[in-house]
């Protein structure tokens, strides 16, 4: 299991947290219940199994729901 | 495409008001219709295109989001042919959202000025010896950094070689100059004024306490309360039953209009963002003013405090205390001093720090044995003397005489606020010391300001005889005060608080000794200098431990509450006013109700960022 926060741009609306939330659940390999998105920090937070899926294919589906990513930390 | 038409979502919004400004001016200056329906039927697609994307993304991932009641609101008003609706909705529905993000970085100020604080890069030594500029991120422990004149210090650290002044504000909140050289610690975010050292780092990234501060900081601004919890749980279905209801209403009325209208004044716009732009910038302020407060809920609770407890040794007081006043009795007082001077070197007692200050250069005659008397001292035995250390219980188990003049001395101590240090040689009384800590400066005037801020009780716990205590609870105002009390009799004494009286109680006491009491209150604040240990402990972290912050700490929770539940109440009112001027006037429509949601919106944003300039006074 590895553990990634990944800073996007300024998130402005609440129902972003639930898309994104929505978004990175819905990958495999991706721990449903460690799934956290700040909205007043703009990060998110995910712990993943890095076999199955990939710190890449994390933000891909990030990008794809319109928000860009910033950087991202991998542990 | 669909990220393009997002990337210029401000473009857009400015195309879609001039053709709204372009369609009206030919309407009423030449009257020409065409020009007016073509081009708010062009402003209509193009302002509804960036919301249908969210809307179909959202949709994607199951989330029934604002975008998706607007995008069928303006869809719906197309398809009955209310142009100007359609127009005006999008506009201000996307002219909000740009406004919303200005403020809304605005609130998050003080937050970004504090994460801006840390620092990037580091001059790190390479394999060749050579210093290279790298990423903070690459710098691992044990590395050796260099710092030069006003840079920042990238790391925790150790000063290997050099010496120089740095600014420990960011983690102090202290902004005169530290004097550092070899040895002493460097803390990662202080900025070296003057001087270049070397520094071998010790922790890096997260691990060090600029890392943890910043972390802390964070997750308090996204935490959240049982309120707010509530409030999610609640949108999650709010949107898709307005949707519900909209359609319902379509089904038994027929009339696309009111179905449409209800979609739009159904967004829960300012609901959802009410309570968290409160959060930010409530946090953001203490932030900024060397105030830590661990989210949302100990707001809360901090804002409604009954009772402050505090411990007195190191809180109230400067915890160094020193020997202020002393008698000697009977002969030999220079071996007596010795003996005493031997047993207290012995001892972790902040009291024997004092005694050993005052006794000064002396010979330690070996102490054979000692035996630790709970809540009385040290009985030990050196040179063959059996000596005692320690209060009058102490004396009075030991069978110490106390004649008439020690009598009167002990008032006469006690009077004055001293803890008492007694020490027999042989059953014989020697000597008696009076030892003062010096109250905290300001501490008066800081206590009394919580007085006004609304805390009913102020409580000061201590170890010390009650008789000091008594004297310092009467020289500071304070409403109760008690003595001879151990660490678990203070925790029982805030559990019985908590538990019988049904209070709510802050604790502020040092973070070691005090961590059960620390925990059993609502709101725990450890003053330890150590940062460490007061970040990991506390609910509302003090920089540098400094006491005057706690007005401004409890203002602050108080007006954030009162913040929030400000923005609640525009919000909710705000859809309940909407819905019944629906159901009881002519005038309300879609673009109306747009528009005093947007408005909604920026009203408890703009209420939010008054939080930041807040200050106790």
């Amino acid at each position: 299991m590895k553990s990634a926060t990944i800073q996007l741009e300024a998130l402005t609306c609440p129902s972003c947290i639930q898309k994104i939330e929505g978004g990175i659940k819905g990958l495999e390999g991706v721990d449903q219940d460690a799934v956290k998105v700040l909205f007043n920090s703009s990060k998110v937070k995910v712990d993943f199994d890095a076999d199955q899926v990939s710190i890449d294919e994390i933000e891909e589906s990030i990008n794809k729901l319109g928000y860009d990513v910033i950087k991202s930390k991998v542990k | 495409m669909q990220r393009h038409i997002l990337k210029n979502k401000n473009k857009i919004t400015l195309i879609n008001g001039i053709l709204i400004i372009v369609g009206f001016f030919s309407k009423w200056t030449m009257d020409n219709m065409d020009i007016f329906t073509g081009s708010l039927i062009i402003a209509s697609i193009l302002g509804v295109a960036p919301i249908a994307i969210q809307a179909y993304q959202s949709l994607k991932v199951k989330v029934v989001s604002i975008d998706v009641l607007v995008t069928i609101a303006v869809v719906g008003a197309l398809i009955i042919q209310n142009y100007e609706e359609s127009a005006i909705v999008t506009f201000l529905f996307l002219f909000g959202a740009y406004l919303e993000q200005r403020t809304l970085n605005k609130t998050r100020s003080a937050i970004k000025e504090l994460t801006e604080m840390a620092p990037e890069k580091a001059l790190k030594q390479m394999d060749n010896e050579e210093f290279m500029v790298v990423d903070v991120d690459e710098v691992d422990e044990g590395d050796i950094l260099l710092v030069k004149t006003g840079a920042k210090i990238p790391v925790d650290g150790t000063v290997l070689k050099g010496e120089g002044s740095i600014n420990e504000a960011s983690i102090t909140g202290e902004s005169i100059p530290v004097r550092k050289e070899e040895g002493s610690n460097t803390y990662a975010g202080t900025i070296l004024d003057n001087g270049t050292i070397q520094i071998v780092a010790d922790r890096v990234g997260e691990d060090t306490t600029f890392g943890k501060i910043i972390e802390l900081v964070e997750e308090a601004v996204d935490s959240k309360s049982e309120a707010e919890r509530f409030i999610d749980r609640f949108s999650k279905y709010y949107t898709p039953a307005v949707l519900v209801i909209a359609i319902v209403v379509w089904l038994f009325s027929r009339e696309i209009e009111l179905a449409i209208t209800i979609l739009v004044l159904g967004c829960p716009g300012a609901l959802v963002i009410g309570v968290p732009v409160s959060n930010v910038a409530g946090v953001g302020n203490g932030a900024r003013n060397g105030v830590l407060l661990k989210g949302s809920e100990v707001i809360s609770d901090f804002s409604r405090l009954d009772t402050m407890v505090f411990d007195k040794t190191g809180t109230l007081t400067v915890g160094n205390p020193s020997v202020a006043e002393k008698e000697y009795y009977g002969d030999n007082t220079g071996e007596a001093l010795k003996y005493l001077a031997s047993v207290e070197r012995e001892s972790d007692h902040p009291l024997a720090k004092a005694v050993l200050e005052e006794i000064g250069e002396t010979t330690f005659p070996t102490v054979e044995k000692t035996e630790v008397i709970k809540g009385g001292g040290i009985v030990a035995s050196v040179d063959g003397h059996r000596i005692a250390v320690g209060n009058v219980t102490l004396m009075e188990r030991e069978k110490v005489e106390v004649n008439e003049k020690a009598q009167a001395d002990l008032v006469r101590f006690e009077k004055n606020g001293d803890s008492l240090v007694l020490t027999s040689v042989d059953g014989k009384l020697k000597v008696l010391m009076g030892v003062r800590d010096q109250m905290r400066p300001g501490v008066k005037k800081d206590l009394r300001k919580l007085k006004e801020l609304g805390v009913k009780n102020l409580v000061m716990l201590s170890g010390d005889n009650q008789v000091t205590v008594d004297v310092v609870s009467r020289e500071l105002g304070l409403t109760e005060a008690r003595g001879n009390m151990l660490p678990e009799d203070k925790s029982a004494y805030i559990k019985k608080l908590i538990e019988e009286e049904g209070q709510i109680v802050a604790f502020i006491g040092d973070g070691v000794n005090d961590s059960p009491s620390l925990a059993l209150a609502h709101v725990g604040i450890a003053m330890g200098s150590g940062t460490d240990v007061a970040i990991e402990t506390s609910d509302v972290v003090l920089m540098n431990s400094d006491f005057s912050r706690l007005p401004h700490a409890l203002g602050l929770t108080k007006a954030t509450a009162r913040n929030m539940k400000q923005n609640i109440f525009v919000a909710v009112g705000v859809v309940v006013l909407l819905l019944t001027s629906l159901i009881f006037s002519e005038w309300m429509s879609m673009s109306i109700g747009m528009l005093v949601h947007e408005v909604s919106i920026l009203v408890v944003i703009l209420n939010g960022m008054r939080l930041l300039r807040y200050n106790v006074g």
